[in-house]
């Protein structure tokens, strides 16, 4: 494949000058004075949500209950010690005040406070400035080291210069604008989830941008492991586990969101909560962190008034021409679907070793990643200016506070910023199916699978994944036509605004299949499409490429097949 | 309940039609209310004579003929004015509404939105996007987010005469739902809450057609074996296209679906079942029209549904037939003959 060198290789100065002004450093440094402020959020918000001591009690032991189910199903290494101990401890409180005639309050209060605190310290990030910087480095370094390494075949190439990261990865969409609104209020970035490398893909765009560092919620099962557990704490993030799904520790990471983002702590979510299964655009959107955005908002208009910092919603979309978690991604997917069967969460990022194999082969395989940054929103999905200021599709001003005023007042309702989220994620969701990057592969996959699902029209989704080898193969002229049509209509579609698509797709139809071709899931073992001897076009695996397909799922395309 | 004033400002209502004007009536027995009347003629009576159109007006009620006025002084405002005229009174209005404020409509009727310069006739096939409810407009047309719908059993002349009745508030928002409870709730008034925005609009919407075939039925002087059957397959047609339309079928069996269904499809009263009446007895829909001093929303209603149910492939068997009468020279009676050779015959299947 020939080497393509892209446009967009200018350096971004930082737009803070020092780590002394980042709001995550203000943040760690007090962390102790900060934790103290979660735990009082939490604990009152908690209140609010149990009527009475009754249901009080009631939560504190579905609580103990669940906990000590998760300790006994499935223990992770990062998990503490003492974890028996405490809740063996819960337990016996909770038991005295059973046994009493008159439930105490205060000591199920106590209990509750207790819990609380055991949950902030644990999400709690753990920033460093020098880790920061050193991490940052290390990763720069590393990731241009082994890029030079793997491009450039030579033995001295480990130590070229010749390519960078920007080489490698595009970014592009509204980069001005995202770093001008970083000045004047609180960036909220809510990127696509589709892999374990966005974390570590996004953390580069945010450095490259020259954006002061963000803080995010990390899956905890990450922090299993040393070395990455070490890279987290110190780039910014924050401990979120999935096991625990109970009230209180949710309210608890809420709590730690909302009040990061009140101190103007840039932030990022992954709002469709983990990585996509099927490998579509995320449709539907978790709420509840996102919802903390709104909550953050409204609490800064309450105490500064009208002119307070405002929060902004970036949508960013990662796309990819390979997934490398795909083959048990859709297969996760598949067995949910199939059988509406609870499945074990199988975790690939187990072990440093596999890790360190993924992190090679993305580089050393190839491939282009690209980075689309979309129209920066208010928190109720408003257009805003470069000033920050927000505005309706007619172009009149609006005064974001009004939405929560009621009789000339800011009132607090949780049901209706629960509403307000809803509709900010629909907002999202428009946004990622706009700026989400058509790329030569993806084109071909959705092309591929949609003619054998024509050919096989009374089949259902089960039995065509099935089918036969002898039933995939596509002539190649019919692919090349039909490929071709296709490409078409996505152009209309970008003409409407509707898409976009990257670079490389200005270019002659068999150019595409071939780079597509060459690219799609291209360290799978068993390759989503390759030519065959006698030139068709079959698939190795049809659940990849169904995955792959599904990626331009949701525009209507499939009616010009 | 006595009328205490529960909101500061004075309630907002627009529209000085039979039901604006019963709206108005009922929240002014708890508000200030302040009604927008375009026509000068219903400004003066109302405000002088403290009627119009031979309905009284409570002692609470203003009317005034400026929107801007409306909008600054009020955060609460009731829009009741047909369906045909509702965008361009949005867009009218639109321009002076905040986030702040909360419209609770009252309008039982749906908008086309189609490509620039088509007709419904030119459509293949309708999409979701090109039909909007009248919440769907507000939000389109405007800033405001905190949207409910009136809907149920209010027949207008029954409400001015104080009798007993119902209605539904619809919103996602718990605190609109609240705010149209303790608006409108009175001694003979009660209001249910229901979070189902889009299929309580629907109910109120689709029986209009049930209502138009039910006039007919009493046309045609056919009884009520035939009017029980025709409710209730009415009802099951309501639901396939409320459904196809985003609607939750257990709207559908509530005060806004069935209760507003029985109402209309009994009451002599409702202007959709005098179309269907009249129909029957031989006059021709243009005459109808001609002489009605308000609009009768099934007409329209009954055109877009039909083109609903081919483009969303939902069964619809009564609307269907109701457009060829209206639109295409079908009689009543052929129509009654060709229902009864129908040939579905599962009873309830959409549960």
């Amino acid at each position: 494949m020939k080497l393509k060198r892209y446009r967009s290789k200018r350096k971004y100065e930082p737009i803070l000058p020092g780590p002394r002004e980042w709001p995550v450093v203000q943040l760690s440094r007090n962390k102790k004075q900060f934790l103290k402020e979660v735990v009082k959020e939490a604990y009152e918000r908690i209140k609010g949500n149990t009527r009475n001591k009754t249901a009080l009690i009631e939560e504190l032991e579905t609580t103990l209950y669940k906990e000590k189910a998760r300790i006994r199903q499935t223990p992770w290494k990062v998990d503490p010690d003492d974890e028996h101990q405490f809740w063996g401890k819960v337990k016996d409180e909770l038991l005295e005040i059973s046994q009493q005639k008159t439930k105490d309050e205060e000591k199920a209060n106590k209990v509750l406070h207790n819990i609380i605190e055991r949950y902030a310290e644990e999400i709690a990030g753990n920033f460093n400035t020098s880790h920061y910087r050193f991490a940052r480095g290390l990763v720069t370094f590393g990731f241009n080291r082994l890029l030079n390494a793997a491009r450039i075949k030579k033995l001295g190439g480990f130590w070229s210069n010749e390519l960078t990261m920007n080489d490698k990865i595009q970014i592009n969409g509204e980069v001005e604008k995202l770093r001008t609104l970083a000045k004047k209020g609180t960036i909220v970035i809510v990127p696509t989830h589709s892999s374990n490398l966005d974390s570590i893909l996004i953390g580069w765009v945010i450095y490259t941008l020259g954006l002061p560092p963000v803080i995010y919620g990390a899956g905890l099962n990450l922090f299993n492991i040393s070395v990455i557990s070490y890279f987290m704490n110190s780039l910014g993030a924050y401990k979120v586990d999935r096991r625990k799904k109970n009230m209180i520790y949710l309210e608890t990471l809420k709590a730690y969101s909302a009040l990061a983002l009140k101190k103007g702590c840039q932030s990022l979510f992954f709002p469709g909560g983990t990585r996509s299964r099927d490998g579509r655009v995320e449709k539907e959107l978790k709420l509840g962190l996102l919802g903390t955005a709104i909550e953050a908002q409204r609490s800064n208009y309450q105490e500064h008034g009208k002119d307070s910092e405002k929060i902004f919603i970036v949508p960013v979309s990662l796309n990819y021409h390979f997934v490398l978690e795909a083959p048990s991604l859709i297969r996760q997917y598949l067995e949910k679907q199939g059988q509406e069967r609870y499945y074990v969460e199988n975790d690939e990022f187990s072990s440093s070793y596999k890790i360190i194999t993924f992190l090679f082969k993305f580089f050393t395989k190839g491939s282009d990643i690209s980075v689309s940054i979309g129209e920066a929103m208010d928190i109720l999905g408003n257009k805003v200016d470069e000033e920050g200021r927000s505005f309706d599709s007619k172009g009149r001003e609006i005064q974001p506070q009004d939405y929560f005023v009621f009789q000339d007042k800011i009132t607090v309702n949780k049901q209706r910023e629960a509403e307000y989220t809803r509709m900010l994620s629909k907002k999202i969701v428009e946004q990622y199916s706009k700026i989400a990057r058509v790329f030569s592969s993806h084109l071909i996959a959705f092309t591929a699978f949609e003619m054998i699902r024509k050919r096989n029209k009374k089949l259902d989704l089960f039995s065509l994944l099935r089918l036969p080898e002898e039933d995939l193969a596509i002539d190649f002229n019919e692919f090349r036509i039909t490929s071709q049509r296709i490409k078409n209509k996505i152009e209309d579609r970008i003409k409407e605004g509707r898409m976009s698509q990257a670079e490389h797709m200005d270019d002659t139809i068999d150019n595409i299949i071939e780079h597509g071709l060459l690219n799609l899931g291209m360290y799978h073992s068993k390759r989503p499409l390759i030519k065959t001897k006698q030139g068709d076009i079959t698939t190795m695996d049809m659940n990849l490429l169904y995955f792959y397909r599904n990626r331009l799922d949701g525009y209507g395309l499939e009616k010009h097949i | 309940m006595g009328s205490k004033n529960i909101f500061d400002k004075p309630i907002g209502v627009i529209g000085a039609g039979s039901f604006g004007l019963s709206v108005a009536n009922l929240l002014a027995e708890n508000s200030e209310v302040l009604l927008y009347a375009r026509n000068p003629e219903a400004l003066e009576s109302i405000n002088k004579k403290r009627e119009w159109n031979s309905y009284p007006l409570h002692e609470n009620v203003t009317a005034i003929d400026d929107l801007q006025r409306l909008a600054d002084t009020c955060d609460i405002i009731f829009p009741v004015v047909p369906s045909a005229n509702f965008r361009e009174m949005m867009r009218s209005l639109s321009p002076f509404l905040h986030p702040y404020h909360i419209l609770i409509h009252g309008t039982k009727g749906l908008n086309l939105t189609l490509p620039e310069g088509k007709t419904l006739a030119d459509m293949q096939v309708l999409e979701r996007q090109h039909i909007k409810t009248m919440s769907e407009l507000i939000m389109e047309e405007s800033v405001v987010v905190r949207v409910g719908c009136l809907a149920g059993p209010n027949l207008a002349k029954e409400i001015s005469q104080g009798l007993p009745a119902a209605t539904v508030v619809a919103s996602p928002f718990n605190e609109v739902i609240q705010i149209g409870q303790q608006l409108l709730r009175s001694d003979r008034f009660q209001v249910y809450g229901n979070p189902d925005l889009i299929g309580i609009e629907l109910c109120g919407v689709l029986k209009n057609i049930i209502a138009i075939a039910s006039g007919a039925l009493s046309g045609l002087g056919l009884g009520e074996n035939a009017r029980s059957l025709l409710i209730s397959r009415g009802m099951v047609e309501m639901i396939y296209l409320g459904k196809a339309l985003g609607g939750n079928v257990r709207s559908f069996i509530g005060l806004a679906g069935i209760g507003d269904l029985m109402a209309t499809s009994h009451s002599t009263l409702s202007r959709n079942f005098t179309v269907g009446r009249r129909l029957a007895e031989g006059e021709t829909l243009d005459n109808i029209l001609a002489d009605m001093h308000e609009v009768a929303e099934g007409v329209n209603t009954i055109m877009i549904a039909k083109k609903i149910a081919e483009s969303f492939k939902v069964r619809a068997p009564i609307t269907e037939i109701l457009h060829r009468v209206l639109f295409e020279g079908l009689t009543m009676e052929e129509a009654v003959q060709y229902l009864m050779k129908y040939p579905l015959n599962v009873d309830v299947d959409f549960i």
